[in-house]
């Protein structure tokens, strides 16, 4: 029996629905099978509506900021549903554009759970009953859920995982959040702009532990100014959920164990891949505690099978699993036959992370400590923004811009950035760093006045000792 | 219409070139005939002649670029009839000022644009590499020429040149890899301080060291060496020349030894073979490829069918071949080809030497010169002239005694000379 597809791609998120385009872009005939909702959890109820929502939250600290822009606003109050409303509304806008993706490159859509049955069988249970699909390459883009905690199952009504604080019934009046990654950090930002008392506990030393130690700091200071408690090193030792709200006791760096009352708890302590009860078991793929070991083409060890995004090691982000779901897909094709795509493995060092907490994180590469760790010889430069004109006129001169670059070769081994915009800042030196580029071409490179991108230039000058205004 | 000339393809395997020299520039105006430019292949440099008349509107590919790819526009020319270029007037040669050359290229605005952009930029000497790779090589002395790059079109990336290591540690890796590599050098020598000219390797030069590199670490190489006497064959050649002095040819001994060469390898048709991988080729004719040294480099015209000419075609052939080669002017299937190969270096004294085989042939003889030695005739020592001889066989080809019966039969024919005329 002849293949029903070339392709078919299990999962719709960043990861599925891009590599879906782009086999269908190279012209092999696909389909893309999604349980719930096309686009995944991230624009569903991951990047997009937590934008949405930190927008609302950015604007209302604003208006409560006025008199600082020589403005007067009065009875500023914050209307939960309405900003949830709209959060939704995004995300079903964005929903419907994945459809019109779908339909635009003659994908066709399988709605329904998906199991491998074999490396070229896929058996879809949907509401219409079960079908099965055939295809010469399968891509699981199944992604990940929230990891619980054993003591503190999310239930909807106190304890919260990211997709109930995405969608709040009530407001928190006093909320505690476990864990202080993007997640975490991020809806404990955005509901310390929106009014609770906010009270983070991270398990590591420092908060968003996979940042440079250097912007950790910067941050905790900056969120301990605003109002939050912020506990490292400490541990959630029991939650007890009662009607009126949670008792958690939580055991502090110096041993010190106290007892605390919170209304909600939002549990973000990491993510677990969907790789159970999709077949992959049976068949003999590979992976390590789920995750998925894959080649750097998305190719497991089972021939046709391939793996892309969250079910693959991390970094866990959406635009990693879209770029994995472009190298599968023309890897696919290559092997199809095409001989005009030449896929180029994932190089990992060159994926930006991005935190939308107040103020914003932007990262690429090793981090300073982790560059020294790997034997590097560093030369490391660091520009405030309260140099930067620009910061200063926004009102924005809280932040930093730091560039690691390696002494021997002028590499740009690592830059790290928080502060306003740095989210929309990071690709210049991500595409510096995927150029291969040396500290001389940065340096040489003019930068728009008046921009807080300039602080990245003026970050490069620092670690050579060249800096202008500073 | 402007015509746009064409990299050419010099011989059926050419895919670049060198665009060595234009010998014209632009507003010139060309005849059918007229030749335009030589252009250097990996073997000869060639003369590029011009097939339509008009005036040279544009040059685009410069003196000097390697590389260039067959099919690369690399000039136009204007037909005569449409006067698209006003430029080169003839009372420009009055006034004899060089400016009118810089005015004429800009002239026909229109033709022009689309050639500039239609050119792609030769890839030539620029060698595409990132930053950082230029940098990280500059420090470990790489030469990124040497280096194949694994980026995105070919781009040398950090990955290439951070595991790569200058000079002698390369003869480490497969040797399948430097077969196949370009010139298959070291990237890079450690400068000792010792003042040196560094001359950039011209085509020919590469195709040699590359050539000799992949016989060497492919073939098997087994060498048989035998003295032969030459004086029947001195007597023979001093006759003949005195006999043809009226035809205008003077044999060499050498031209006697091709022709001894060809007709052993039909007595020995074992020995007239190609190694092709999985199967054996076995030439049915002797095509003898001589080795010549011409001011570009070593090269090796044939003759074609050796065993079946006649000495004094052989002479004639080969004085008009070896002068072509030093002009650089051998055409492809003049040189390309070949069943087996001669060496001969007696003319500087050599006594013996053993040559490298020239794939994908099976075999090479390489001749020292013919000198009086003692030497033991019926029993008693006497005075003779001897020259030795030595054959590389490719013994994957090749047993050696069948090698040792080409020499034998080599020998005999070259002692007993009269079998060479019959």
């Amino acid at each position: 029996m002849a293949d029903q597809y070339d392709v078919i791609v299990l999962g719709s998120g960043p990861g599925g629905y891009v590599a879906a385009i782009r086999c269908a872009q190279l012209g092999l005939k696909t389909a893309i099978v999604e349980r719930e909702n096309l686009g995944g959890i991230c624009l569903n109820w991951g990047c997009i509506p937590t934008k949405a929502l930190l927008r609302s939250a950015e604007v209302y600290h604003q208006m409560k900021h006025a008199a600082a822009y020589g403005l007067a606003a009065d009875n500023i109050r914050a209307d939960i549903d309405a900003v949830v409303k709209r959060s939704r509304g995004v995300a079903k806008q964005l929903n419907q554009g994945i459809g019109h993706l779908m339909k635009k490159n003659k994908i066709t859509v399988h709605m329904g759970t998906g199991t491998l049955k074999s490396a070229t069988t896929l058996e879809v249970a949907g509401d219409k009953g079960t079908e099965t699909l055939t295809a010469k390459h399968i891509v699981v883009a199944t992604g990940a859920r929230a990891r619980d905690l054993p003591f503190a199952k999310a239930d909807g009504e106190r304890i919260w995982t990211y997709r109930h604080a995405m969608t709040p019934k009530e407001m928190p009046s006093k909320l505690l959040v476990i864990g202080s990654g993007a997640i975490g950090i991020e809806f404990a930002s955005f509901y310390n702009d929106m009014g609770a008392d906010v009270t983070v506990v991270e398990m590591l030393d420092r908060v968003v532990p996979v940042e440079d130690a250097d912007v950790s700091a910067f941050l905790e200071k900056a969120i301990k100014k605003q109002g939050m408690t912020v506990l490292t090193g400490a541990g959630v030792e029991s939650i007890d959920v009662s009607a009126t709200g949670v008792k958690a006791k939580i055991k502090a760096k110096d041993g010190k164990v106290t007892e605390g009352d919170y209304s909600h708890v939002i549990v973000a302590v990491g993510i677990v891949p969907n790789t159970e009860n999709i077949g992959l078991e049976a068949l003999g793929v590979k992976a390590e505690r789920g995750i998925i070991a894959i080649d750097g083409y998305g190719r497991t060890n089972v021939k046709g099978v391939w793996a892309i995004g969250d079910v693959t090691p991390g970094p866990w982000l959406a635009h990693k699993a879209s770029h994995e779901g472009v190298i599968a897909a023309e890897a696919i094709a290559a092997e199809l036959g095409n001989k005009d795509v030449h896929p180029h493995p994932m190089d990992r060092a060159n994926i930006p992370g991005c935190t939308y907490c107040h103020p914003q994180i932007a990262s690429v590469g090793l981090t300073e400590a982790k560059a020294k760790e790997a034997g590097y010889e560093l030369k490391v430069g660091t520009f405030p923004f309260i140099g930067n004109g620009k910061a200063i006129a926004l009102g924005e001169s809280e932040g930093f811009v730091k560039t690691v670059f390696d002494a021997k070769t002028g590499e740009l081994l690592g830059a790290h950035m928080i502060g306003a915009e740095v989210t929309e800042m990071i690709q210049g030196f991500v595409v510096g760093k995927t150029l291969e580029t040396t500290e001389a071409e940065l340096m040489h490179t003019v930068f728009p006045h008046p921009t807080i991108s300039e602080s990245m230039h003026e970050s490069v000058l620092a670690a050579y000792g060249r800096a202008l205004h500073i | 219409m402007p015509v746009s000339i064409k990299m050419p393809a010099l011989s059926p395997t050419m895919e670049e070139g060198t665009l060595a020299r234009w010998l014209v520039k632009v507003g010139d105006t060309v005849a059918s005939g007229d030749i335009l430019a030589e252009i250097e292949t990996d073997k000869a440099t060639m003369e590029f002649e011009a097939v339509d008349e008009g005036t040279v509107l544009s040059i685009d590919v410069a003196e000097g670029s390697e590389g260039v790819k067959v099919g690369t526009v690399i000039a136009t020319i204007a037909s005569e009839d449409e006067d698209a270029t006003p430029a080169p007037a003839p009372a420009a040669k009055a006034e004899a000022a060089p400016a009118p050359k810089v005015e004429a290229a800009p002239a026909p605005a229109a033709p022009a644009a689309p050639v500039a952009a239609a050119a792609p930029a030769p890839r030539g000497d620029r060698v595409i590499a990132t930053p950082l790779a230029k940098r990280i090589a500059a420090d470990k002395g790489l030469d990124l020429a040497a280096i194949h790059g694994t980026g995105p079109n070919g781009r040398i990336v950090k990955a290439d040149v951070s595991d790569a290591k200058p000079a002698a540690a390369a003869p480490a890796a497969a040797p399948v890899a430097a077969a196949s590599a370009p010139a298959a050098a070291p990237a890079s020598i450690p400068d000792f301080g010792i003042p040196y000219e560094a001359t950039k390797l011209n085509n020919v030069r590469k195709t040699i060291a590359r050539r000799l590199t992949e016989a060497k670490q492919t073939i098997p190489h087994i060498y048989l060496t035998v003295d032969i006497r030459l004086d029947a064959l001195l007597k023979l050649r001093a006759e003949l020349n005195k006999a043809l002095e009226v035809q205008g040819v003077k044999l060499s001994v050498n031209d006697l030894i091709i022709k001894a060469l060809a007709k052993a390898l039909l007595i020995v048709p074992k020995c007239n073979v190609s190694f092709a991988g999985d199967e054996l080729r076995s030439y049915a004719r002797a095509d003898i490829s001589v080795a010549v040294a011409a001011p570009s480099g070593l090269i090796t015209p044939i003759i074609v069918d050796a065993g079946n000419k006649s000495v004094s075609a052989i002479a004639t052939e080969m004085k008009a071949l070896a002068n072509k080669a030093r002009e650089g002017k051998l055409q492809p299937h003049e040189y390309q080809g070949g069943t087996a190969s001669l060496s001969n270096l007696g003319m500087f004294g050599i006594k013996q030497f053993d040559a490298v085989i020239n794939p994908p042939q099976a075999m090479i003889l390489a001749v020292g010169a013919g000198e009086q030695r003692p030497y033991v005739i019926d029993g008693a020592l006497a005075v003779a002239t001897v020259m030795s001889a030595t054959g590389s066989f490719d013994h994957r080809a090749i047993d050696g005694a069948d090698g040792a019966e080409l020499m034998s039969a080599l020998k005999t024919l070259i002692e007993n000379p009269l079998g060479l005329l019959a």
